[in-house]
Order: structure tokens, then C-alpha cells, then sequence
């Protein structure tokens, strides 16, 4: 491999580690604070993609399809944390797995009910819809780079928000000791309702802004639901920078096991994880 | 564009006129007997497609498709009424012995029709296959083993073997004037007995693969493949994927510039059904398949006006629909030579195996001692998101059948 | 562990119910119960893991498929294989895929023991799901069932419904009864005892490591054992067996029959399996229904449905029922 393929490789590991964050950043949030295994995350994260083609349809923009969705997606996620996840918070993991799981069955239903079985793609924004020459004959889209710094944005909110704002002083407070922050007078509940609803919002966020170069199709929040959690996995759990870098690595792992190792492709990031868990079973960032 | 449909609408549609049919044989059966001797049983038609997950369009499509060509015959199979019970296969493996089971002895089901999967189909043609009855017809699944080496006299195929659209695709290739390729597709089934038969068809005529990628499914993420190839500089590319795997690796080699000079070609799924979704990108892309849109024949264009009446145009009539419209007719025929009598196995396998299918909306075909479709391959090219056919690839191009011991 | 009195009656009766079944089911209903009874050994086996030592395995479904596999491998094209060799070479086999595995797994704990666990069952089904020479993710055609004979003296032929429903039956009983007298024996208290407090436990001079392991492995072998029944009864291995689906089936099957129960798993796959073939024929979308169905459990029924049939079986309940989750 000369030097410029490397290269060429690295961005687009690195790229699709960006996208992989973005996926995974809400599975995080609503893990590690709230304690909950959201397996119907890649569903929301269909949602997300589905509403924007429905919304983008009948508005031509996606911008205006994202910014008309987001409320949508939010109120669906306060619906679900109130009716079903709340009577789950001092209850085993078990049981929020078997829950979300049922909540995919019916999400996955739904779709097919609202939206139908056909396969759908998303318009680029013309504005971001050019590629920029890369060698003599690859390009890259201009598209995938917006995705990159969206993501960057969104890290940094994230941290901002967790780390400087009010609300993100509450939402550390929950996670460390629920109690304790009860009687601090913290509402827990209509806080815990909040980090749900903005899981569901960044799953299905990304699901929105990742539609024009993945199409939209039912059963498409199962396959980014297991590398997800990988991705969280390896991380440790609830640490938006391990996701960061989790998600980094689990990018660069998959891009350079296709080229490198193309006969074990499809177990390199499963045999990365374990590696990881190995050697720091909590995960990279996990708190022992 | 129009508003999304609800696509409940066509599923809902048929399902009521499947109510309607049962409807009327619970009524038969009040008749006094005196009448009762002469109606007979409805045929019963087991279905085992997938209806929920990725592959539920083509679940949909094949059904309707099917259930037109008995509705457009006077919903009746020579006279009896027909009873259809589909079951959702979920794509599942696991689950597919005992959906057969179910539909063969507790629905006491004629005929099966499924699946599209081709794991489900090999488990499934090891059940049916083992027996004398019900018969089977595959609307869609391509391994080349169910009319190969799994072959059995109560088993047909209305579509395609995995070798068949993709063997003229690679000629078309070396035609096209190209010396070098690379091969890129997943790494199962289908993916593998495609790029095997385009490759063996490229190299007959004087090109060379330099690379075959094989890449894990159903994993999407093509970014680091499209670097590679660009770096090898073939003259060519030719590939499978389907469905939404198809849309984005089109979309994602035409955003990579790849498309401008190194060409696309492979198995006509890659643009089947998803070329409007593709857009712009799959522009000029050149494939070959038993089917394209725009066929110039009478049945095809009365086909496509039906079915788009019947079941709006989301997803409209594409070859799956063809497939399973095609499937009808096996059963309209199989079914008219014995005079309904379903337990005439011999005479009616016999009948099914001498179907030819001059009404069908891909042109003339007929069934092949295999038991698989001897049909015209086309090239097609894609211009304003739609397949249009640019001649005939390979003339009644029958499949090899390897490892077949009937006939 | 501990049964009352009117749920010990009700089991003899449901045990009563299936041993004359195939005199009444009919050929569909009679394969299908040997499935549901394959598929509750398969749950029971996780039951030791989750309910009982309290680790839980997100890649159940690698040993479960794997035996198929490992049946597809040593069964010739030409003449069947005697079933002496067979289910032994099977296990065996299983046995050493879980201790490599669980070696492993059981130093993490937690989710992160669910990701490993899962981790790993994928790799192995990647491998089987790539290697062509074992039909790839078509699967691989299983020629002959195993021949249960003495010399030229066939004991079974497992051919036959009637016969594999007892056999799957026995089985059943015999994976339930070896369970129960592990679980009473020592060995089954230091687990439960991991389970509720693992440092205690390591206090108390135990080691977990060792026991966590042991128990892997066992849970590992039987998933195997039932995966070897099931290759028996379709006679084919296919790559799907051994996916994640699977595994989170298993698992469904587990926690909504009440874990920690042993028969609450096998009823559980037993109620799923039932309900969703039944519904089918009335219902389109009966994956919805499923869904309702499921979160319904959740929400009313904490321990499944085992905890149901304890407190019908006792309308008064007292505190040496089941282990709370």
C-alpha cells in the first residue's frame, strides 16, 4: 500500500468512525446515566431516517425534514420513557433488555404500517452534494466530511453540556447516586424523561443526517444495533469520550481489516472488542 | 413527488380478497350436498415469504404479483376456489423447517410458494424435496443447487438461477471492449455463485479479474473497497447487491467518481426495483437480467398497467412481482391439464414441466428438465431511473443444472 | 428450586399431557412440541447461567449451533454414523468451544460479559457463515440421522416422529433432573452463592474463577446437546442457528418464563413458540402483538411465568419461593 492509498484509507476510517459515534453516542448517554440497555436504539434510529424521507418528501429540504422531525422523534421518546422504560429503573438489565426488545417488534411493525415495504433514498442538500478530487480518479463526497463535523459539533455539545450547564450537573449527580440526588431535590424522574428523549433524538438524528448515502429501508436499525454497542462496549459504558474513541477504533479496525485481512473482514471488530475487554475489562474509559 | 402511500393499503387489499374467497367457501359449504358433491375444495396455496424486515418488498411484491395472475384468470385454479395462507418467514432459517411443516401438514397445503432466501430454500427443498407432495414453487431464491443438486420433481423455479443473469453479464463486459476487472459483492450465497458465473463468462472472452472482494453481509460500509479499487484501476467493476445494499453502493461509487471511468456492470438486481432511489448515480450503469421494465410486449405492458392500478406504484411492478405473476400462471396451468385434481402428483408435474409461458411479462419462456426457467437474458441500461432494455444478452439461456440427476 | 404442592401437581399433570401427546396431537403439533421441548433444554442450559450463577450469556446460540455443525462434520455422506460416536465427539467438541470461551469471558462481568459472550459467538459465526466447504450461510445438508443400534440390533430410529418426541421428551426430563441435582448439590450452592454475592463467596475461600467456569461449560455442553437434537430433527446446519437472533431468543424464552426456575424457561419457549404459531393464523401482524405481549410480561409479571404458576399455586405467598431477580 503506498502512502497516499494509507492515507486515503485512514479518512475513511476515520470518517466512519464520525458516523459510528454519531449512532452510538445516545446508546451511551442513556446507559451510562440512566443504567438502561436500549436495544430498540437502532430502531429509533430507523425512525430517524424514515420520518426524515417522509418530511424531506413533502417539504423538498432536508434541513426543514431534520428540524420538523426532531420534535417528533422527541415527543415519541418522552411517550416511550413515561408509558414503558420509567417502570424499569430499579429493575435487572434483563428486563430492560426483554422490554426494548418488544419495543422493536412493535416499532419494526409500525413502520411497516406507516411507511411500507419499498426501499426509499434522501436528495443530498445541493449545496453539499459536489465530491472534492482526491488522486487521479477518487473522489470524495462533500457530503461525508459535513457528516464528520456535525459529529465533531456534536462532542463538543455533548461535553458542554455535561460538563458546564446546569442540566448536565443534574444529569451527573443522577448517574453517580440516585438517591442522594433526589434528595438533593433533583427530579429524577422528569430528568431521567429528558436523557431518554435525547437518546432517541441522537439515534434518530443520525438515522436523519446519514439517509442520503444509506437509503432507507425496513429492518435498517437492526444492523447498526450490535456495532453500536460495540462501539459503547468498548468505550466504557457511559463515557461519551470512550464512545469517541471507540467508535474510532472500531473505523480504522473495520477499514484496514477489509483491505488488510479481506478473509476475516467480518470478525475483526468482534475479535478487537474482545481483545479490549481482555485487556481492560471495563473498557477503554469505564469506571472499575 | 406524491405523498408516501400506505403500503397496509396493498397488503390489506389482497388479504380482503383472500377473506372474500374464504367468505365463499364457508358459504359452499352450506349448500345442500347435492351440490356439495360437484364444488369442490378450494386449492389450498401455502406461501412462506418474508413480509416484515429488509426483504418485505419482495415478500409483497411476488404475492401480489401471484395473486393478480389467478384474480385476472377468475380467481379460480380449473374451477375450484383458491385458499392462500402465508405465513411470514422473517428471513429466518431457524424458523423455516417448521413454517414448511406447518403449511404441509396442518394446512395440508397444495402447493408451497417461497421463498426468497436461499438458506430458507435449501432447508426448505430438503423437506419438500424428500416427499412426493405438496410441490414447491420457488418465486425468487437463485441458489443454483434447488434445480441443481437438490433438484426433485415437485420442486419448480419461476425465476432465475444465480447463474443465469450474471454469466452474460460478464460476456457483455468483455464485449464492451474491457481486459480487466474486479469483483466485488458479499460473501454469501448468491453473492458468491453470481460473481463466480460472471467472472467464468468474463474470462471465456479475454478479460481477466484482477480482484475478487467479497465483502461481509450485510455490511454497507464500501468506502474502504472503493479506495481499493480506484487504486487497482480496472476497466471494470462488476457486482451484485440488492436492495438497500444496492442503493447505496451505487450511490456511494458514483460520489467517488469511480463511475466515470471505470464501469459498472453485474446482475441486473444491482438497478432492479431501486433505481429511481438511486437517482442520477445509477445513470448509464449496464446490466443484465430475465427482466426489464420497458420490454416491448403486450403482456408486459398490460401487466405493469394492472399492477400499478391494483397496487399503486410504491413499490411498482419489478421482477419480483413478474416472478410471482409467472408463479400464478405454472398453477394456472399445472392446474387447468388435470382438471383441478390436485392429487394427480404424476400428471400434474408432468403438465407443470411442459408449461410454456407466452403471456409472461418478461417474454416467451418454458420450464427446463431441471425444473428452472429457460429464458431470454437481457442487457439493460438505466437512463431517467428506469432499466430500459438495450438488446437480448443471451437467447433462451437455460441454466447448466450441475448435479441434477432428473430428466 | 423449592415447588408447592399444587404446582408439583400441576407439572405431573402437564408431564401426564405430553407423554400420551403423540397419541393426540397430530404429526404437526407432535414435531412442533419436540421442538419447543429442544428449544427448552436449550433455555434450561441458559437458566444455569443467568438464573443461577448469575452471568449473563449473549452467545448461548454459538454452542447450539455449533453441535449441528460438529453432527454435519462426522456424519458420512455414505451410511449413517452410530450414535455412540456421534453425541459424545459432538459434546466434546462443544465442551472445548466453551471452556476456550468461557476461559475468557468469565474474568468480566456484567454488560461487559454480555459483549463478550456475544463477541465471540459472532466470530464463530462468521467462521461458519464464510467457510464454503461447509455450504457457507446456506448451510450444510446433514445425510443421515444417527443410527442408535447394538450391533445390527436398532434400538431407535430417530427417523421416525414419534420416536424423536420421545426421545426429545426424555430428554428434557433427564437435562431438567440433572440440573435440579447439580443445582442441590454443593457445587450449586457456591454458584447461587456467586450469584448473590460473588466477594462473599471468594471470601468465604471459594474460587469463583473456577466455578463461574465450570458452570459456563456445562450450560455450554447441554445448549450443545439440544443443538444436536435440533440438526437431528431438520437434519441440516445452517449459520443462522448460531447468530445473535438466537441468542436473544434464548434469552426471551429465559426471562419470561422465570428465571432461575429451570422449568420456567421451558415453559417459556414452550408459551412463545405456541403463541406466535397459533396467532399466525389469525393475525397479520403478529409481531406487534408479540411485542405487546412481551413488555405486557415486563410490566406485570416480575418473574416471568413461572412466578405466575407459583402464585396460583399459592395464593399466600411466603418467602422460600423463587430466587428474586
Amino acid at each position: 500500500m503506498d502512502i497516499a492509498t494509507f492515507l486515503i484509507q485512514v479518512l475513511n476510517g476515520v470518517q466512519y468512525g464520525f458516523m459510528l459515534f454519531l449512532v452510538a453516542s445516545g446508546l451511551t448517554l442513556v446507559f451510562g446515566i440512566m443504567g438502561i440497555i436500549n436495544l430498540a436504539h437502532g430502531a429509533f434510529y430507523m425512525f430517524g431516517a424514515y420520518v426524515v424521507y417522509w418530511l424531506t418528501d413533502y417539504t423538498g429540504s432536508l434541513t426543514l425534514g431534520v428540524l420538523l422531525g426532531l420534535p417528533l422523534v422527541i415527543v415519541l421518546g418522552l411517550v416511550i420513557e413515561r408509558f414503558a422504560i420509567s417502570y424499569l429503573y430499579k429493575r435487572d438489565h434483563l428486563y430492560q433488555v426483554l422490554l426494548t426488545y418488544g419495543l422493536i417488534l412493535i416499532l419494526n411493525e409500525a413502520q411497516l404500517e406507516i411507511w411500507g415495504t419499498n426501499f426509499y433514498s434522501v436528495p443530498k442538500p445541493d449545496l453539499l452534494s459536489g465530491s472534492i478530487p482526491l488522486t487521479e480518479n477518487l473522489d470524495y463526497p462533500v457530503y461525508r466530511l459535513f457528516i464528520s463535523v456535525v459529529c465533531l459539533a456534536i462532542v463538543a455539545a455533548l461535553y458542554l453540556v455535561i460538563g458546564r450547564t446546569r442540566l448536565g450537573m443534574m444529569i451527573r449527580a443522577g448517574a453517580s447516586d440516585r438517591e442522594m440526588a433526589q434528595a438533593m431535590g433533583i427530579n429524577i424522574s422528569r430528568l431521567f424523561a429528558i436523557v431518554f428523549a435525547l437518546g432517541v433524538a441522537l439515534a434518530a438524528f443520525s438515522g436523519m443526517i446519514g439517509a442520503p448515502i444509506s437509503s432507507v429501508f425496513p429492518g435498517m436499525g437492526d444492523q447498526i444495533l450490535i456495532i453500536s454497542f460495540v462501539v459503547v462496549v468498548i468505550g466504557g459504558i457511559g463515557s461519551v469520550k470512550g464512545a469517541f474513541i471507540g467508535a474510532m477504533v472500531i473505523g480504522l479496525a473495520d477499514t484496514f481489516g477489509k483491505v488488510l485481512v479481506p478473509e476475516f473482514a467480518s470478525i475483526v471488530i468482534y475479535a478487537v472488542m474482545a481483545l479490549v475487554l481482555l485487556w481492560r475489562p471495563q473498557g477503554l474509559f469505564g469506571k472499575a | 413527488m406524491s405523498k408516501p402511500t400506505t403500503p397496509g393499503n396493498s397488503r390489506r387489499r389482497f388479504l380482503a380478497g383472500a377473506a372474500a374467497t374464504t367468505g365463499l367457501v364457508a358459504a359452499s359449504s352450506f349448500v345442500p350436498t347435492r351440490f356439495a358433491i360437484g364444488a369442490k375444495a378450494p386449492v389450498k396455496i401455502g406461501i412462506l415469504l418474508p413480509y416484515s424486515g429488509t426483504y418485505a418488498m419482495l415478500g409483497e411484491s411476488i404475492t401480489n404479483g401471484m395473486k393478480m395472475r389467478i384474480e385476472q384468470a377468475g380467481g379460480m385454479l380449473a374451477g375450484r376456489a383458491v385458499e392462500y395462507v402465508a405465513i411470514d418467514s422473517e428471513m429466518s432459517v431457524p424458523k423455516a423447517p417448521q413454517n414448511t411443516k406447518k403449511l404441509m401438514s396442518k394446512e395440508k397445503a397444495d402447493f408451497i410458494v417461497g421463498p426468497v432466501h436461499s438458506g430458507i430454500a435449501a432447508a426448505m427443498s430438503k423437506i419438500v424435496g424428500a416427499r412426493k407432495s405438496p410441490i414447491m414453487i420457488v418465486p425468487n431464491a437463485g441458489h443454483n443447487g434447488i434445480t441443481g443438486e437438490l433438484c426433485a420433481p415437485n420442486i419448480f423455479r419461476t425465476s432465475f438461477s444465480n447463474w443465469q443473469p450474471a454469466f452474460p453479464g460478464g460476456k457483455v463486459m468483455a464485449d464492451d471492449g474491457h481486459k480487466t476487472a474486479v469483483t466485488i459483492s458479499w460473501k454469501y450465497g448468491a453473492g458468491i455463485q453470481m460473481m463466480g458465473a460472471g467472472k467464468a463468462a468474463f474470462e471465456a472472452n479475454g478479460g481477466k479479474v484482477i480482484k475478487e472482494i467479497l465483502m461481509p453481509f450485510p455490511d454497507v460500509e464500501f468506502q474502504a473497497y472503493l479506495s481499493e479499487i480506484a487504486a487497482l484501476k480496472p476497466d471494470a467493476v462488476f457486482s451484485f447487491f440488492s436492495g438497500g445494499g444496492a442503493i447505496k453502493f451505487v450511490k456511494d461509487y458514483a460520489a467517488a467518481g469511480l463511475k466515470e471511468t471505470i464501469p459498472l456492470y453485474g446482475p441486473g438486481f444491482l438497478t432492479e426495483g431501486v433505481s429511481k432511489a438511486q437517482g442520477a448515480a445509477a445513470e448509464g450503469i449496464r446490466t443484465t437480467l430475465h427482466y426489464a421494465a420497458n420490454l416491448d410486449n403486450p403482456a408486459n405492458k398490460a401487466f405493469r398497467a394492472a399492477y400499478i392500478s391494483a397496487f399503486g406504484d410504491k413499490p411498482g411492478p419489478n421482477v419480483f412481482s413478474v416472478q410471482g405473476y409467472d408463479a400464478g400462471s405454472l398453477l394456472l396451468q399445472g392446474l387447468a391439464a388435470v382438471g383441478g385434481d390436485t392429487g394427480a402428483t404424476g400428471d400434474l408435474i408432468a403438465a407443470m414441466e411442459s408449461a410454456t409461458f407466452a403471456d409472461s411479462p418478461r417474454g416467451f419462456w418454458k420450464m427446463s428438465k431441471a425444473h428452472n426457467p429457460i429464458q431470454d437474458i437481457y442487457l439493460r441500461e438505466v437512463k431517467d431511473g428506469v432499466n430500459l432494455v438495450k438488446g437480448i444478452a443471451a437467447k433462451a439461456l437455460e441454466d447448466p443444472a450441475t448435479g441434477c440427476k432428473m430428466g | 428450586m423449592t415447588m408447592s404442592r399444587p404446582t408439583m401437581a400441576l407439572l405431573l399433570a402437564v408431564l401426564a399431557g405430553l407423554f400420551t401427546f403423540p397419541f393426540y396431537g397430530g404429526e404437526f403439533y407432535v414435531e412442533m412440541m419436540a421442538e419447543m421441548m429442544i428449544l427448552g433444554i436449550f433455555a434450561m442450559s441458559l437458566d444455569l447461567l443467568i438464573g443461577f450463577t448469575g452471568l449473563i450469556s449473549f452467545g448461548h446460540a454459538a454452542f447450539f449451533g455449533f453441535a449441528g455443525y460438529m453432527l454435519a462434520i462426522v456424519t458420512p455422506e455414505s451410511e449413517p454414523i452410530a450414535i455412540w460416536w456421534a453425541l459424545p465427539v459432538c459434546l466434546a467438541a462443544v465442551a472445548v468451544a466453551a471452556l476456550v470461551i468461557g476461559w475468557f469471558s468469565v474474568r468480566t462481568s456484567g454488560i461487559y460479559f454480555i459483549m463478550i459472550t456475544l463477541a465471540f459467538a459472532q466470530m464463530m459465526y462468521y467462521y461458519f457463515n464464510e467457510n464454503q466447504d461447509l455450504g457457507g450461510s446456506d448451510g450444510k445438508f446433514i445425510s443421515w440421522d444417527p443410527m442408535v443400534a447394538i450391533g445390527d440390533w436398532q434400538l431407535l430410529d430417530l427417523s421416525d416422529l414419534t420416536t424423536l418426541y420421545y426421545v426429545c421428551f426424555g430428554s428434557l426430563i433427564f437435562v431438567y433432573l440433572l440440573l435440579t441435582v447439580m443445582l442441590n448439590a454443593p457445587f450449586g450452592q457456591v454458584i447461587r452463592g456467586i450469584r448473590a454475592n460473588e466477594n462473599r463467596t471468594r471470601a468465604l475461600g471459594f474460587a469463583t474463577f473456577r466455578y463461574k467456569l465450570v458452570s459456563f461449560v456445562i450450560a455450554g455442553t447441554l445448549a450443545g446437546f439440544a443443538g444436536f437434537l435440533e440438526a437431528v430433527r431438520t437434519d441440516f446446519a445452517n449459520p443462522a442457528y448460531l447468530g445473535w437472533h438466537e441468542s436473544g431468543l434464548v434469552m426471551m424464552f429465559v426471562i419470561l418464563g422465570g428465571m432461575g426456575t429451570l422449568y420456567g424457561p421451558a415453559l417459556g419457549a414452550l408459551i412463545l413458540g405456541l403463541l406466535k404459531s397459533e396467532m399466525q393464523d389469525y393475525i397479520e401482524r403478529v409481531n406487534l402483538v408479540m411485542g405487546f405481549f412481551v413488555i405486557a410480561v415486563v410490566l406485570f409479571l416480575p418473574h416471568g411465568v413461572a412466578g405466575l404458576v407459583e402464585r396460583l399455586g399459592r395464593p399466600k405467598a411466603t418467602d422460600d419461593g423463587e430466587a428474586a431477580p
